[in-house]
């Protein structure tokens, strides 16, 4: 039996969707038995989400005051403890998982495997390299344990309807005191979340300007959609770090990704090749975003956003 | 703070389209011009600026690779790096093996910083910081925007996903750097010339005492999947329509 450890993320409140990704690719290893870890100051609100996925078999709350923010340095001993009962540990490929599992991978001798993005075997998977551009099939070595992250824009969410046992568990593992936090300025908004939102609005360099971004909010909020930006757009300061979509940024697979004024750098298409339909506005006709836009209008963005806006209104 | 010391991974230039070989065996490679990892250049220009604010602050560039990788090295020099390090192979170096290579170079040179770019461009495995981290029983700040340092201390803006965090650590500490922390300086002539007489010593896994394992057997590598050439549209009419029909909106 392959026994997969998953480690939840979640800000304190509530489980992040990306989880739900993790679940269904833990499902894709054969003979899995699959178990959630919530590591926080208080997570009993969260475990019960997480016990409703669909596939979960167990979730461990690992509560103390020294997990109340996600710190790397203080997860990883904890996780490596916990391990030693398990086959495999996945965590999600966010900012959280990426900054965390490969300390955690470290610690046991082994490397990670980054991104999965299709599970082939119980140690054998797909994953992207070159921003995209090469899919390379690894097999990790399956004496040891498995350390991976999960790329989520590559599964669908886990539903809902388990109910999974939830425990508390204590961990011994010597805490560092070398790492403290110190505060987190978030843009919050109450559009849906850029990396699980089912549509997107994006805007790249032609925008020209922070105030010019407003016009996709409009639109985005007109939609139901969450607002992204290529990176050139967020150099220029026209958009937040987190709007970010590509290689370096996000890595989004919306229903409708709406690009407007992106020219569509090969780092930037990374974002978004899992996206169901592409849809692309741009004043050249030329860009590459119509290489791989599905739907492509050619004009000034200007002029077709908020008529767009109106028309959809309709 | 007496040094710092940067990790340099020699890549396919950003530039480069890539192309998968048509027996699956990997990339092309032959020909292709490589250079440092954009996000190395960032780590490695963060170190400059703060040996240009404190001054008496040496910048070591270490780099794992063939001989040729000594050009990235060179370039580092160029940079500003004061001298340079290269732990030749002609072997492909899991991150694991690298953080481990990295670690027995901190080991000898104890510096109080290590910087490195969050990711390499070709493998984008996003690791070896992290790992080096663990390795050596110091602070990480991943993914970092901004860099403050004082009394022992650093002060690290991170970007993450809901937008910016802050961390303190305590030095010594390892630094992944995100593309906003700052913008690399050009190398002008006269500094490839001054670059060419600073010093560039070549080592390897066995002098430093590091048993490089594979861990990953990659099996086969393929292009990615092309999407369909989509349609084109003349007006916002049309587009709403298309839209619709697909029950997009």
């Amino acid at each position: 039996m392959n026994k997969i450890l998953i480690v939840g993320e979640h800000d304190g409140k509530t489980l992040n969707p990306a989880t739900a990704k993790c679940v269904t690719c833990a499902k894709a290893i054969p003979d899995a038995e699959i178990s959630v870890v919530l590591l926080g100051a208080d997570t009993k609100a969260i475990a019960a989400q997480a016990a409703a996925l669909n596939g979960v078999n167990h979730v461990l709350c690992v509560d103390r005051p020294e997990n109340q923010h996600p710190l790397a340095a203080i997860f990883a001993p904890q996780l490596v403890a916990l391990a030693a009962d398990y086959s495999h540990l996945f965590g999600p490929s966010t900012s959280f998982g990426k900054d965390l599992m490969p300390r955690v991978a470290a610690l046991m001798g082994v490397t990670q495997v980054s991104d999965l993005m299709a599970v082939e075997g119980a140690y054998k998977f797909r994953r992207p390299t070159y921003a995209g551009n090469a899919i390379v099939t690894v097999e990790a070595d399956s004496s040891k344990k498995l350390v991976a992250t999960v790329r989520v824009a590559s599964f669908e969410a886990a539903p809902s309807g388990g109910s999974a046992q939830i425990e508390s568990k204590s961990v011994t593992a010597s805490l560092p005191t070398h790492t403290r936090y110190v505060g987190a300025k978030s843009g919050s908004t109450d559009r849906p979340d850029l990396q699980t939102a089912r549509r997107v609005v994006s805007g790249g360099r032609a925008l020209g300007s922070a105030e010019n971004f407003k016009l996709l909010f409009s639109l985005a909020d007109k939609m139901g959609a969450a607002v992204g930006a290529s990176r050139a757009a967020v150099d220029a300061g026209y958009a937040a770090n987190e709007m970010q979509v590509g290689q370096t940024g996000k890595i989004i697979s919306p229903e409708i990704y709406v690009a407007i004024g992106i020219s569509g750098a090969i780092q930037h298409l990374t974002g978004i090749k899992d996206a169901r339909t592409i849809v692309a506005i741009n004043k050249d006709a030329e860009a590459p975003i119509f290489e791989v836009a599905d739907v492509g209008l050619v004009g000034d963005l200007f002029q077709i956003v908020p008529e767009l806006e109106k028309l959809i209104a309709k | 703070m007496q040094k710092i010391l940067v990790c340099i991974k020699r890549v396919v230039d950003y530039n480069v389209r890539i192309r998968v070989k048509p027996d699956g065996s990997g990339v092309m490679l032959d020909g292709v011009k490589m250079s440092v990892n954009p996000f190395d250049e960032i780590a490695l220009e963060e170190a400059l600026r703060i040996k240009e604010r404190y001054g008496n602050v040496e910048v070591v560039a270490v780099s794992i690779g063939v001989p040729d990788t000594q050009q990235q090295l060179r370039t580092a020099l160029a940079m500003g790096a004061d001298r340079a390090i290269l732990v030749q192979t002609d072997k492909a170096v899991e991150p694991l093996s690298a953080a481990q290579t990295f670690l027995a170079v901190a080991k000898k040179e104890n510096p109080d910083l290590i910087f490195l770019g969050k990711q390499a461009i070709d493998d984008d495995a996003n690791q070896t910081a992290q790992m080096l981290a663990a390795l050596w029983d110091r602070p990480q700040a991943t993914y970092a925007s901004k860099v403050e340092l004082s009394m022992g201390k650093g002060q690290v803006t991170r970007e993450v996903d809901s937008g910016l965090e802050t961390i303190e650590v305590d030095l010594p500490a390892v630094i992944s750097v995100d593309l906003r922390l700052n913008e690399p300086r050009y190398v002008k002539l006269p500094d490839i010339m001054k670059a060419k007489k600073k010093p560039l010593e070549s080592t390897t896994f066995e002098a430093l005492g590091v048993s490089v394992g594979t861990y990953l057997k990659t099996v086969k590598t393929e292009p990615p999947p092309q999407r369909q050439k989509g349609v084109m549209v003349k007006d916002v009419a049309e587009l709403v329509d298309v839209l619709k029909k697909k029950g997009l909106i």
